[in-house]
């Protein structure tokens, strides 16, 4: 009889734990509403997103953070052109064609690639990347969108890779077979039957891979330049929404009107990650069949 | 599994009940990255001289350093300008009172990268490049080229007197690249040759080239004579008057040795 | 006809190759200008003793001390947290809506960017919580975002202990909390802590988190409470790269500490990678 109430009650305690992380993604969005929202008193939700002018100190101040999300969106895009067709085409190569020896050393890499702390690729793309692009382009600063989103790229292959090669392996080999049978070679079969069947994975894997560009922080605040202005071109500086909230953070008083816009910025990136995994969570619940993604 | 749960408790518990008691012998300090050499070099000394004494230094901008004095994050504020009216109001809503120690002066400078042949400014170029009118370098009589305009992030001390003494409270353009420190200034400018940027004095070396305003250089001499246009005082700012090792480490700064420091640091010392 | 066909899937073949090689190049090449030229600042006082004259000279002891001392409060407050949680989703929850939220939670835990981490750990840990920026706080707040991994990591180790297991014990009489515990956790035990080793290395080599929770400019004495602030490897990098005073001259102490960093974080994850290779070849024989 007792250990049945000991079972019960052990269900109920992991049960209550098992809930600590939908608790803790609550308390995150309901601090960053907190201290974020205040920010409404000085500016409309209007001109806080599409305001062209961001000075947060000056007096009278302007929070407008149109050119930092046009920053972040642009830096994003530009790296997701390098990184998903890259990290697709490995993970194709690790699934399909690779021997298993080599992909015993390949898919390591990979995982070593996604290990490697931000600060370091940042520190790298300041300090090697930008004066090298600064050369081979004859342009005034390396530091600038370019710099930044091919940091990003690196950031973000493993995260397409490791998960489009999870979905492309899990197609039943019975689909393959069959397309052999049908006299496809090796490589039809990957693009017209594999790529297909693995598809939705395949999207999965792209959106988390940009939600992870969009959102990282010490590359773009070490690499993009600062530059708090729309671009112009892929050599222009820009200052993406988390630089902005590291860099200034640490300067702006506690509750000041500062300190709101930048949580407010926080509540806009959140916003901007949170419909990204809701859209890849949505794709991987509906379309099942080809393996969950794993994170 | 259980004992771990039990850890972490016990953890955040004793955590909350520790975090109300403050310990014996341990500065904090923080604030403008441009007194930071100066805090920095201080910090070594003093913690050479008073072994029990641990000394934390965060930098963070002028702006935190007063932030934190009126919280009550630190017990030192550096800052490199005087304290604005609204953090006064501040202080006086939370009942705290700033006090501010002047602790040594320093000049801010225009550099430019080594490589670029301009060998003085006026006040009124420097804004307009600052402001965007002017865009090239040969607009000013130098070998042609586009400026690219450097600065500092909106909240650093540096920043605030540039705009004040500089800019006369107009904006720096939005293309501005902006980076985190003084430190961070001199070396982008040395990278980048069409580059114009603004450092403390005791940021100058040889990988830059320091220009001078009106015709002055930018000297400790020209600074203490007050012929130097862009110069201000470094202040550290504590909670009410300082006591125990707060009040030691001020009055260690504002001594012979400590204002040796100060000089060692690159900033000019008061006497 | 076949032989065009054949020629073009060698052709994209030899691209598909490429692309595989460039990440590898990409890598090498990071990996090269690190060691290359962060090799020469290491050396034995530069691992044990602290930074002088203002960090341009010295060693790195705090950060390394900073840093294990953050890891060490991620991994008390995620790994029994994750971990638990891991068995209540794959041993306990049935299929429904409560799964698919927590499931939900989860997922979008783990795509939170860092800084937003860092912004709830200074809002909530450093002030609300009073504790300032400090060990605990900048290790809580990895913690929450380590959280993700480890749950991810325990659940595959649970779910690859066989079903035959759990049938024995419970046929034997044991009830499932028995079962959990003497059965199906010890034989999960490897895989949960080699992914636990993959997510402390990635909290490791984190600085937005910790950047406003538990890192500081410059504090030379090593940590004496769970209160007191640290400096981090991953932090000193960007403070000797960005706000430096003397940010060229301490290139090698900077490539140095990138080093040092890196090398910790791909030792762990090596050593993880190596364990997960010698459990797989166990459970296949």
């Amino acid at each position: 009889m007792k250990r049945q109430v000991i079972d019960k009650g052990v269900h109920s305690g992991f049960l209550v734990i098992a809930l600590f992380s939908i608790t803790a993604l609550f308390w995150i969005v309901v601090f960053l509403f907190i201290e974020g929202i205040p920010i409404l008193d000085h500016v409309s939700i209007k001109d806080f997103i599409f305001g062209k002018y961001w000075y947060p100190t000056d007096e009278p101040a302007d929070f407008g953070i149109f050119s930092l999300i046009l920053g972040s969106i642009c830096v994003t895009l530009l790296s997701g052109i390098m990184a998903i067709p890259l990290g697709i085409m490995t993970a194709v190569y690790l699934a399909e064609i690779a021997p298993p020896r080599v992909a015993e050393i390949v898919k390591p890499i990979v995982e070593l690639m996604a290990s490697m702390p931000s600060v370091v690729i940042g520190f790298f793309g300041m300090v090697v990347v930008a004066p090298f692009i600064q050369q081979v382009f004859d342009i005034p600063v390396g530091l600038n969108m370019f710099n930044a989103s091919l940091m990003l790229a690196f950031m973000a292959i493993p995260t397409i890779c490791s998960i489009s090669e999870d979905a492309i392996f899990s197609v039943p080999t019975a689909l393959k077979e069959a397309s052999f049978a049908l006299g496809a070679t090796h490589f039809e079969t990957i693009v017209k039957v594999i790529i297909p069947a693995s598809l939705s994975g395949i999207c999965t894997a792209v959106i988390l891979g940009l939600s992870r560009a969009i959102g990282e922080t010490m590359v773009v605040l070490m690499a993009a330049g600062g530059a708090a202005m729309i671009p112009g071109s892929i050599f222009d500086p820009v200052r993406p929404l988390p630089a902005s909230i590291a860099a200034e953070m640490a300067e702006a008083p506690f509750g000041g009107e500062h300190y709101h816009a930048l949580f407010a910025i926080g509540i806009v990136l959140f916003i901007f990650t949170f419909m990204f995994n809701l859209i890849a969570d949505y794709i991987s619940y509906k379309f099942r069949q080809v393996g969950e993604a794993s994170l | 599994m259980n004992k771990f749960i039990k850890l972490i408790f016990v953890l955040i518990i004793s955590t909350l009940i520790a975090s109300s008691q403050s310990f014996a012998g341990k500065l904090v300090i923080k604030g403008s990255t441009t007194v930071l050499p100066i805090a920095q070099k201080a910090a070594e000394a003093y913690m050479a001289e008073n072994p029990d004494v641990k000394i934390s230094l965060s930098g963070g901008g002028s702006g935190n350093g007063i932030k934190a004095i009126i919280d009550g994050t630190a017990d030192i504020g550096n800052a490199s300008r005087f304290i604005k009216q609204k953090e006064v109001d501040l202080a006086n809503a939370k009942g705290v009172y700033p006090v501010p120690f002047r602790i040594a002066l320093d000049a801010i400078v225009p550099v430019v990268n080594n490589k670029n042949d301009v060998a003085d400014f006026t006040m009124a170029q420097l804004k307009d490049i600052y402001l965007g009118k002017i865009k090239d370098w040969k607009e000013i009589g130098g070998t042609p080229g586009k400026i690219v305009v450097i600065s500092r992030d909106s909240s650093s001390g540096t920043f605030g007197v540039w705009k004040d003494l500089v800019m006369k409270k107009e904006r720096v353009i939005p293309s501005a690249l902006t980076v985190p420190s003084n430190g961070g200034i001199v070396q982008a400018v040395a990278k980048t040759p069409g580059a114009i940027g603004y450092v403390g004095l005791g940021y100058l070396n040889s990988e830059i080239k320091a220009v001078k305003v009106e015709g002055i250089k930018g000297s400790d001499e020209n600074t203490l004579n007050g012929s130097f246009p862009i110069s201000r005082g470094l202040f550290m700012f504590t909670k009410g008057w300082p006591k125990g090792e707060t009040m030691g480490f001020i009055s260690f700064i504002l001594s012979k040795k400590g204002q040796e420091l100060v000089k060692d640091a690159g900033s000019i010392p008061l006497f | 006809m076949i032989k065009q066909r054949l020629i073009i899937q060698k052709l994209w073949f030899l691209l598909l190759r490429i692309a595989a090689l460039l990440n590898g190049a990409a890598l090498a090449v990071i990996v090269y200008f690190i060691l290359s030229r962060g090799w020469r600042a290491i050396s034995w006082e530069f691992l044990t003793k602290a930074p002088k004259d203002s960090m341009t000279a010295g060693g790195i002891l705090p950060c390394i001390v900073g840093t294990i001392a953050l890891c060490l409060v991620t991994i008390l407050v995620a790994l029994p947290i994750g971990v638990a949680s891991a068995v209540y989703l794959n041993e306990y929850a049935a299929q429904g809506k409560l799964v698919r939220l927590i499931r939900l939670g989860i997922n979008n835990l783990a795509g939170v960017p860092s800084i937003v981490f860092g912004l709830f750990g200074l809002a909530f840990f450093c002030i609300v919580l009073k504790m300032g920026v400090s060990i605990a706080a900048g290790g809580l707040t990895l913690g929450i975002m380590t959280l993700p991994v480890i749950i991810g990591a325990s659940e595959e180790a649970l779910k690859s202990v066989p079903n035959t297991y759990r049938e024995a014990s419970l046929a034997i009489g044991a009830t499932k909390w028995q079962t959990i515990r003497k059965v199906v956790l010890p034989v999960a035990f490897p895989g949960i802590i080699t992914g636990s080793i993959l997510g402390i290395s990635r909290a490791a080599g984190e600085t937005a988190p910790i950047m406003y929770t538990g890192a500081v400019f410059f504090t030379p004495e090593l940590p004496a409470s769970i209160l007191d602030e640290v400096m981090a490897l991953p932090y000193h990098i960007y403070v000797l790269a960005t706000a430096g005073t003397q940010i060229e001259a301490t290139r090698h102490l900077q490539y140095g500490t990138a080093l040092v960093l890196i090398m910790l974080v791909f030792g762990m994850n090596l050593s993880a990678i190596i364990l997960r290779a010698k459990m797989r070849k166990k459970l296949r024989i």
